[in-house]
């Protein structure tokens, strides 16, 4: 089970300027509260919503660091991973990507596995339970990926991420539905993509 | 793309007040009632969408807005865009106290299911999840609603029993058991009908289902499985697609759950599934109950996984989904042996099987894991020897497949997870730490956090210098590991390695059989003892020691380090410390060539050196031959002066007969002698030397340790005390103060003054300086727990005793600094130069 699919920026690689730097989460789903312990004490509903939203920036900033570390390592350039136009396709296979565990309590509860991929200036990550396939979840990623890139036009300029809300809850409804990984061959895939296109059509 | 009007965007969004909030709102209301679900409106909930979700600070909706957006959500002419918009605002703004969901009469399960998110976002508060729950098991339990798919409700279960373990009663998870015993084995074979609308042109021949193939293209010879593919699907085959993605879920949740009791399970619910008893082949499964009847068909589904995924699947996809399969399969098989021993043997054939298939295909490496899990689980209860499983996982695979940052991070989690086996006697794993440590070696950034877990495990008195070594040579490791990529896959299309680096001459080197043999010992898979003489390969590697890989890894060797000394410090005897601390001299000198690696060493190598020093005293005297070879050398002083000047300390502080009876006049004159000839170079002969510049701290802990020796062999006192007369000469002349600032200077002047007054009174000096450990070891001026009477007692006997002596000692001390009112506190100055790092 995925506990949150999170879609944020990476800094130092885009053309942003000033504040970019900072990490954003622009696009976040958490599948179901986490359960908390039964603490003493207050704990408002304004509370609880912070904390989620601080432990997907957690995420988010952590995957920023993992995907920056590799791409070191890597030797490459940042700018080597721009495209020339933004009409070319993105070879998603080879879009960095990489997992990391969190510890439990750090941010959240339970311990979880986070997968992430870097898709030029944008990061896409999936909080996973810590047991969970791993190829699978991985796979699940770079299919959401790609979905994304053809139904929000996610990196031709001038479209705006953070309007398409309907979208992307779309996309995960159908793909990863309350978090759930599925294991859709090409013809399941292909079949959910045609429900997908008549659901945005309308 | 992330740009600059996006950032900007984002603030508008954040910045937006609440009372343009409000108004927003309104206008969305207007909207809303007057049921236009056009373009404005989703532009507008989508606009709400963004401004409730782009802070991390509570945005207040009213309550009459909450209730109309869920209106708008069960309204039956809502778009599909709408109800998901209205769903992820609310879903945004919880946990909302405003929220109440009435959905007991809601039919349409894809409504549910979204009504679900939104219910099992608000945290559980009012037993939302078991509401959830118990309405969703009623719909699986009941006939179908016409028109409605179950399979959009199979993950609001999954997702359910995640969050609630104990939602369901153990009737429900019988019922549910046997649904999914249902959707499982028995889905149509058929292809299922493609739903267009029968128009003029529509061929009737066409949609004439033809059966389910294999990935690889053949006619499927048994029932439907995820690998199965169609043209389209069928109901049931949908549901066995999302009855399978959450069947490791569930069988983990009704099989441990406390319902382990088959008792229960009467006739009547026996019937209850209909399609299992028509299509059922085999009778003897039939009468068992459900549970068992659900493990018994998730066995065979995950055997037909583990044969499908043997084929060549047709599609670069349908390939990778036979890894996860196949993965998955193996996971399950594992569980399923845990829960109901009675699987084992037929597992254990199953899977050594595919261990032997998956030896020969690397493509498939990752479901060697979780069958050697399996092995690990259940060997022994088998009576099965599976140590060539583990010796092919871990001799093989980390060598070969160590730039797999996947495999990396799972093997490391194996290892983790089955540390309390390894912890037994696996001595392959203990042994293959070589091997284990070239994934971290190339992963480095991603993996420390990992291997900081399942390092104590490789820790004992066998490994513990070889593990040392292999600590320290692991950024030599991480080039050695690239160079052999390099050589390995030169035509490589998409390099693994620093393309913009070409290290001609490493690779030529490297092939060279002197070289060669090097080069084999630093990639050996198993422990095998150290061997002396990596330095050539040091200079051989020194191209590659500026590549950012290498440096990502030198960073990770500090705290390697420090956690392998705490480890090793909990059982080492004194043979082993001496070892460490030879080694840790030894290899001072010995270190891969990377930018700062050297420093961030050394600085770790000191501390641990006192704290090995501090632990077994009488390493000073066992050592001392290499402890005066150490500090002999004046190189040293400048190469290494951290270590250098905490080996200086050490020596002041244990060589003497308190720790150790050993410890002669004569073996005290010689560290004298040495360290004065030391001394005396550094001081006297500096001028005309070509030395750089040595740090005052190394100066005024020779001269500290000198007068601690003196004190402890006093026909050396004359001899310290006129040195220590001559610094002030040293420290004016002119080649000094063109070197030291007038600051350092005085702290060399007030360390000689200081101890020279110390040593006028040789019986104080001593108790000053080597105190008797009934005196040093409470530690009181230390200790900021000691109680009140102890203090006073302490006090007492101070003033009593010793009440002649203190006095005579404050007064005969003419430059005393303010704040220090005895000896004591100057011994504490002192320590916590050596050990204040």
């Amino acid at each position: 089970m995925v506990h949150a699919f999170l879609i944020h920026t990476l800094s130092g690689s885009g053309q942003a300027t000033g504040d970019a730097t900072f990490c954003r989460v622009l696009y976040s789903q958490v599948f179901g509260s986490e359960r908390l312990p039964d603490e003493p004490g207050p704990r408002g509903p304004e509370r609880d919503r912070l904390l989620r939203k601080e432990q997907l920036l957690a995420v988010a900033r952590q995957a920023e660091t993992a995907c920056k570390l590799l791409q070191q390592a890597s030797g490459r350039p940042p700018t080597d991973l721009l495209p020339q136009s933004s009409d070319e396709p993105i070879p998603l296979q080879d879009a960095p990507s990489g997992v990391f565990r969190l510890r439990p309590g750090d941010p959240f509860q339970e311990a979880k596995v986070v997968v992430w991929l870097r898709l030029l200036s944008l990061g896409c990550a999936l909080v996973c339970e810590p047991h969970e396939n791993l190829l699978l979840a991985e796979s699940t990623l770079r299919l959401l990926t790609r979905l994304l890139l053809e139904h929000l036009k996610l990196l031709s300029s001038g479209s705006n991420v953070l309007l398409r809300g309907d979208r992307i809850e779309a996309i995960l409804n159908h793909f990863l539905p309350q978090g759930q990984l599925l294991f859709l061959n090409d013809q399941f895939v292909q079949a959910l993509e045609k429900e997908l296109s008549t659901s945005l059509a309308r | 793309m992330f740009t600059a009007g996006t950032e900007s965007f984002l603030r508008q969004a954040r910045e937006i007040q609440d009372q343009e909030l409000k108004k927003f709102c309104l206008r969305i209301t207007g909207l809303l009632q007057k049921e236009d679900l056009g373009n404005e409106t989703i532009d507008c909930l989508q606009r709400l969408f963004l401004i409730v979700s782009a802070t991390k600070y509570y945005r207040k909706l009213e309550k009459k807005f909450v209730e109309l957006l869920l209106s708008a959500m069960y309204f039956p002419k809502s778009p599909e865009q709408v109800q998901v918009l209205c769903a992820a605002i609310l879903r945004e703004i919880s946990p909302s106290e405003d929220l109440t969901l009435f959905y007991d009469h809601i039919q349409n399960t894809k409504l549910l299911s979204l009504m679900s998110s939104v219910l099992l976002a608000q945290g559980n508060k009012r037993d939302e999840v078991r509401d959830v729950g118990l309405r969703v098991t009623k719909i699986l339990e009941s006939r179908q609603p016409e028109g409605q798919s179950l399979r959009y409700l199979l993950p609001v279960l999954s997702k359910v029993i995640t969050l609630s373990p104990k939602v369901l009663k153990e009737d429900q998870i019988n019922l549910l058991n046997k649904r999914l015993i249902d959707w499982l084995r028995y889905a149509s074979i058929q292809q299922g009908v493609a739903q267009i609308s029968g128009g003029f042109f529509s061929n009737p021949r066409a949609r004439q289902p033809g059966p389910i193939t294999e990935v690889d293209g053949a006619v499927a010879t048994d029932f439907f499985t995820v690998l199965s593919v169609g043209q389209h699907y069928t109901e049931d085959q949908w549901l066995n697609m999302q009855a399978f993605s959450m069947l490791r879920k569930w069988l983990l949740y009704s099989g441990n759950d406390g319902t382990e009791t088959p008792d229960s399970d009467d006739k009547s619910e026996l019937e209850g599934s209909i399609m299992s008893m028509v299509s059922a082949t085999s009778t003897s499964s039939r009468l068992l109950p459900p549970k068992e009847r659900l493990r018994e068909n998730a066995f065979e589904y995950c055997q037909r996984l583990i044969e499908q995924s043997n084929r060549r699947a047709l599609k670069k996809p349908d390939c990778e989904l036979q890894k996860a399969c196949l993965v998955e399969a193996v996971i399950i098989l594992d569980l399923l042996c845990r829960q109901d021993s009675s699987f084992m043997y037929r597992t254990l054939s199953c899977l050594k099987t595919l261990h032997g298939r998956l030896c020969g295909d690397l493509a498939y490496v990752q479901a060697l894991l979780p069958v050697a899990q399996f092995f690990l689980n259940h060997s022994e209860a088998a009576a099965v020897d599976s140590e060539a499983v583990y010796q092919h996982l871990f001799t093989n695979i980390p060598s070969e497949l160590f730039y797999n940052s996947m495999l990396a991070f799972e093997f490391i989690q194996f290892c983790r997870d089955n540390i309390h086996f390894f912890n037994g006697n696996l001595s392959i794993f203990k042994s293959s730490f070589p091997n284990l440590f070239k994934f971290l070696a190339w992963n480095s950034a991603s993996l420390i956090s990992e291997f900081v877990d399942i390092l104590p495990v490789f820790i004992d008195a066998s490994t513990a210098i070889e593990m040392l070594h292999v600590l320290l040579d692991l950024p030599c490791l991480t080039a050695a590991l690239d160079l052999y990529l390099r050589s390995s896959f030169p035509t490589a299309e998409k390099p693994l390695w620093d393309p913009s680096l070409k290290p001609t001459s490493c690779l030529d080197g490297v092939r060279d059989p002197y070289h060669q043999a090097l080069f084999q010992y630093l990639l050996r898979p198993k422990a095998k003892g150290f061997i002396k003489g990596l330095a050539p390969l040091h200079e051989l590697l020194k191209p590659m020691a500026g590549c950012a890989r290498v440096i990502q890894c030198a960073e990770t060797v500090p705290i390697l380090i420090q956690l392998f000394f705490t480890v090793v410090t909990e059982f080492a005897d004194g043979t082993l410390i001496n070892q460490l601390a030879v080694l840790l001299l030894g290899r001072s000198g010995l270190l891969f060539d990377v930018p700062q690696f050297k420093a961030a060493v050394h600085r770790e190598m000191s501390s641990q050196l006192l704290v090995l020093c501090k632990l077994h005293p009488s390493l000073v005297v066992e050592l001392s031959k290499e402890l005066l070879e150490f500090t002999g050398t004046i190189r040293n002083i400048h190469s290494k002066e951290n270590i250098f000047t905490h080996v200086v300390w050490a020596i002041g502080e244990y060589l003497s007969v308190l720790y150790d009876r050993r410890c002669t006049v004569e073996l005290i004159n010689k560290f004298f002698e040495t360290l004065e000839a030391l001394l005396f170079e550094i001081t006297q002969f500096r001028p005309s030397a070509t030395l750089p510049k040595c740090c005052p701290r190394v100066i005024t802990v020779l001269m500290t340790t000198l007068t601690k020796l003196a004190s402890r062999s006093q026909d050396l006192i004359p001899r310290v005390s006129l040195f220590l007369s001559k610094m002030r000469s040293f420290a004016q002349s002119p080649a000094m103060t063109s070197v030291y600032s007038e600051e350092d200077t005085e702290t060399i002047l007030t360390r000689a003054t200081e101890l020279m007054n110390l040593l006028k009174m040789p019986s104080v000096a001593q108790f000053v300086l080597t105190p008797s450990v009934e005196v040093s070891n409470p530690r009181y001026h230390l200790d900021t727990n000691t109680s009140l009477p102890l203090a006073l007692q302490m006090a007492s006997r101070l003033v009593e005793k010793e009440a002649s002596l203190l006095s005579w000692q404050v007064r005969g001390r003419p430059t005393r600094r303010p704040g220090e009112t005895n000896e004591r506190t100057m011994r504490r100055k002192d320590s916590a130069e050596g050990e204040g790092e």
